[in-house]
């Protein structure tokens, strides 16, 4: 953990070193001193990156990473300020564009709060220190008996007081302090904003429609496009009525996009571009594509593979132990199949990007991105441009969930810049948006334990049968050897079948982790039943079990586990049809844990009554913002156990909410949250608070009515809430 | 295309507007009034949800012509410095995540207390079950509505 850290320190400087005229208070490990320049127009002081200053005292904390709903632009401008020692409510937030002295500018990976911790505390306890320097200097006293409080510098001896305005200028001239002279906040006893309830700085914005989302810019002569790929991924454009659509009412232009064989790049297609959306789009219903199809793959084809390569023995990735004469050996061998399917992101709001190419040449976005550099990136390859003409501002998201890690809608959208000489706005419908996804990838896990006499678990096989590019896992459908119950359990094997695909997958949510841990958490409870063991104990005791090395902490997984079964009561007496499951995982540095409570019908109809969460990702920044992602992801888990993509002919057969219906709030069940906040450096809660919760219901679900789920979506299994 | 009038907000807005065009359209490429939001086109998910002399429709499958003359509320156009009942409601209980869906479910919850003083959770389900929100703030929109019913009550403060 530390050492990771370190390493992202040492990036974050290099990039703010190389940048000329930029202040930053970085962290040198070679002489271990902070070294600074300040940027000052003698009235607002911009002691870093990150804080201004202005002479009313009033400050602005910058956000640097994509804000899509995870909480990041509220969270870690928090933290700033808290070291900084200002009134949460005297702050401004600014969202920054993309921006290389900035570092990574990225939501993914839940490492948004991880990465940003140390850099942010160093930001606003070194912007505090000159402060307390700069009024030391004023009234001739010693800077220890100077103390940051509330956006004032206080003598308590002289009762003296000055305010961060007014000291702002005589700030920019101190001496920037070495980092190991910085006390840097780090528990909560510590805190007096941090773990508080703080609604999200845009929410006004939000609530007075005020908000300018990716799809909401609006510039002026600016023209609105559709495109048209092909439905069966990776098609080519024969030939299609242009010269019709031309004519259609208020077209400016329609054309034939020749594009790249990259899925995830510039894709081939039909470009209109209009006055209104809505023209554009009522203009495409008249488009006739002659399609040069490149492939068909079917789920009907990939399931009947998966079957016969669940009967061969697969590649072995990894073995401890010896696992086939642990099964010869047992006094119980349990074996299951777990399936789970293709499933999208459906974002709210879909995939835009709005583009526009100056008369100089430069290429300006206006972009929902998760990833702007990535798309910068992408951009500058495909059109053969350099990165420095191009300059990206970062929108709010309509959500992320990974989609927009991918930037296919903005290279389609500088293309069609560079065609029209107005600034364009690419909007996907949500037809493109669920046909032209980055899926998570289904796949089968064969799984089979043995268990001794006590019912202590011996061995563990995992046979993953998922999907490849040659001999390659796709993105978003790789496991790792490592993974629990590894290092718990004496003998242990992971192998690996592929099934070829051509369907283009990425990042969900969590990836991998919220899709394999409902096979590996229900298949526990079933080894755990089979030994006559309650689920909860049997798991506690797996913990304590040492063969090798686990990828995680097993006590802090043990603390969520008893936490989430306390506030449960778990093991208490249910009514009538009614039963509790429960499930934990890791994964992103978080350790997340629930008990979910289930009534379930025989006539397949079941009702999630009440989830109770566990969580420990060290201190927590926002406690809103936290419960905020652990919430969300129990609804997100429960809606998307209902929900599949599937592929005939190369194409997707979903096409809007009307096939792929997300959760209602009259389908949502309440939930409660409580954490362990310990002293470890916090990690991110956008991801880790998911995978867990699907297990935890479907084994609720199992306890309620004895219906062991083990495929998805649930709708398949007859079970309907 | 034709010259309509919209009332929208309190005030007329001439446009001119082919005749299918819907009102999600109209609002947001003719009168760059961006708050009512795409999502699905198809009338499912509420997000572009307007009031429409008091109640929820769906901007993206209603044409613009056949709502001319009545009386339009936009999330705009609720209270512009965000004092509604909902809004505040809203804010307390920070419902929003990516909050693309939330203007859509804040005119809802409007037209809900408007008729239902004191709605159950069952009440607000029926309003709210119209209106994804694909982040999951069900949970909060729940006691967000009840809130913003006790604020209009003349309840807590």
């Amino acid at each position: 953990m530390s050492s990771k850290q370190i390493l992202n320190r040492r990036a974050f400087l290099k990039v703010s070193t190389l940048a000329s005229g930029a202040f930053l208070i970085g962290v040198s490990y070679r002489n271990n001193s902070a070294h600074a320049k300040t940027e000052s127009d003698g009235s607002t002081w911009s002691p870093n990156l990150y804080i201004r200053i202005e002479p009313t005292g009033s400050i602005t904390i910058v956000s640097k990473n994509p804000e899509g709903g995870q909480g990041i632009k509220t969270a870690m401008p928090m933290v700033v300020a808290e070291c900084l020692e200002v009134d949460w409510n005297n702050v401004t937030v600014e969202q920054a564009n993309l921006d290389d002295r900035y570092g990574r500018q990225t939501a993914g990976g839940s490492r948004g709060t991880p990465d940003g911790w140390d850099d942010l505390r160093i930001a606003g306890t070194g912007a505090a220190y000159m402060l307390r320097a700069a009024a030391a200097e004023t009234w001739g006293v010693s800077i220890d008996s100077c103390q940051a409080k509330n956006g004032n510098i206080v003598h308590a001896k002289s009762k003296r007081s000055l305010s961060y305005g007014k000291l702002a200028s005589l700030a920019s001239k101190q001496t920037v302090p070495p980092v190991d002279k910085l006390k840097l906040k780090s528990r909560p006893s510590e805190f007096n904003l941090l773990g508080k309830r703080i609604p999200g700085v845009d929410n006004k914005k939000i609530f007075t429609g005020q908000l300018s989302y990716g799809c909401d810019t609006r510039l002026d002569g600016m023209v609105y496009a559709v495109f048209q790929k092909c439905p069966s991924f990776g098609g080519k454009v024969r030939s299609a009525n242009t010269d019709q659509i031309k004519k259609a009412p208020g077209v400016v232009d329609a054309f034939i996009v020749e594009g790249t064989d990259n899925l995830k790049g510039l894709m081939p297609g039909v470009a209109i571009i209009a006055e209104t959306w809505w023209e554009a789009d009522s203009a495409r219903k008249q488009l006739q594509v002659d399609w040069e199809k490149i492939q068909s793959d079917s789920t009907a084809d990939y399931t009947r593979q998966a079957e016969a390569l669940s009967k061969q023995s697969g590649e072995t990735l990894g073995e401890v132990g010896n696992v086939d004469k642990a099964f010869d050996t047992a006094h119980k061998v349990i074996e299951s199949q777990y399936y789970y399917p293709f499933v999208s992101h459906a974002n709210m709001e879909p995939q835009n990007c709005t583009a526009f190419q100056h008369p100089s040449g430069k290429l300006e976005l206006w972009a929902p991105t998760q990833n702007p550099k990535s798309g910068r990136s992408l951009i500058a390859q495909t059109l053969r441009i350099s990165e420095d003409s191009i300059h990206v501002n970062m929108t709010r998201l309509g959500g992320g969930f990974g989609r927009r890690l991918t930037p296919d809608f903005m290279v389609e959208a500088a293309y069609l810049a560079t065609k029209v000489n107005r600034p364009v706005q690419l909007q996907w419908t949500r037809e493109d948006d669920m046909q032209h996804d980055f899926y998570r990838p289904a796949a089968w896990h064969n799984l089979k334990a043995a268990i001794d006499k006590s019912g202590k678990l011996t061995a563990w096989e995992n046979h993953f049968v998922t999907f490849g590019s040659g001999k390659r896992t796709v993105s978003g459908a790789n496991l790792s050897t490592r993974h629990y119950p590894a290092g718990l359990t004496p003998n242990t094997r992971l192998r690996q079948s592929l099934i070829q695909t051509k369907v283009p997958t990425g990042p969900w949510r969590s990836p991998g982790h919220s899709a394999y841990c409902f096979a590996f958490q229900s298949f526990m409870d079933e080894v755990a039943l089979a030994g006559e063991r309650d689920p909860l104990e049997f798991r506690l005791d797996l913990l304590k079990q040492r063969h090798g090395k686990t990828d995680f902490d097993t006590e802090r997984a043990a603390g969520t586990l008893k936490l989430a079964a306390k506030n449960a009561n778990w093991g208490r007496a249910m009514g009538p049809n009614q039963g509790q499951g429960l499930a934990f995982h890791f994964d992103h540095g978080g350790y997340v844990a629930y008990v979910a409570e289930v009534t379930a019908q025989e006539s397949g109809q079941f009702k999630v009554d009440h989830v109770f969460g566990a969580a420990d990702s060290g201190p927590i920044i926002n406690r809103s913002g936290a419960d905020n992602q652990i919430e969300g992801s129990v609804i997100d888990a429960l809606s998307t156990a209902f929900l599949e993509i599937s592929f005939a002919d190369g194409a997707v057969e979903q096409s809007n909410f009307s096939n792929y219906n997300l959760l209602r709030i009259n389908q949502a069940p309440s939930i409660s949250v409580d954490y362990i906040q310990s002293d470890n450096p916090p990690t991110g809660l956008g991801e880790p608070p998911i995978a867990p919760a699907t297990p935890a219901i479907t084994n609720a679900l199992f306890a309620a009515s004895g219906n062991r789920v083990h495929s998805l979506p649930l709708g398949k299994q007859g079970l309907y809430i | 295309m034709s010259e309509i009038t919209l009332k929208i907000n309190g005030k007329d807005r001439p446009v001119d507007v082919s005749s299918d065009m819907p009102l999600l359209w109209a609002l947001r490429d003719k009168l760059n009034m961006t708050g009512t939001k795409y999502s699905c086109g198809i009338g499912q998910c509420g997000a572009c949800t307007v009031l429409v002399d008091g109640t929820p429709m769906r901007a993206c499958i209603t044409p613009a012509a056949s709502v001319a003359g009545m009386n339009i509320t936009t999330i705009e156009g609720l209270d512009p410095e965000g004092e509604h009942p909902v809004q505040r409601a809203w804010h307390k209980i920070d419902v929003p995540q990516c909050g693309y869906c939330q203007g859509g479910q804040i005119l809802t919850a409007v037209s809900l207390i408007e008729r239902n003083p004191n709605p159950s959770n069952d009440d607000i389900d029926a309003a709210h079950s119209g209106n994804i929100c694909r982040c999951g703030t069900y949970h909060r929109i729940r006691k967000a509505v009840k809130l913003a019913a006790q604020y209009k009550r003349g309840g807590a403060k």
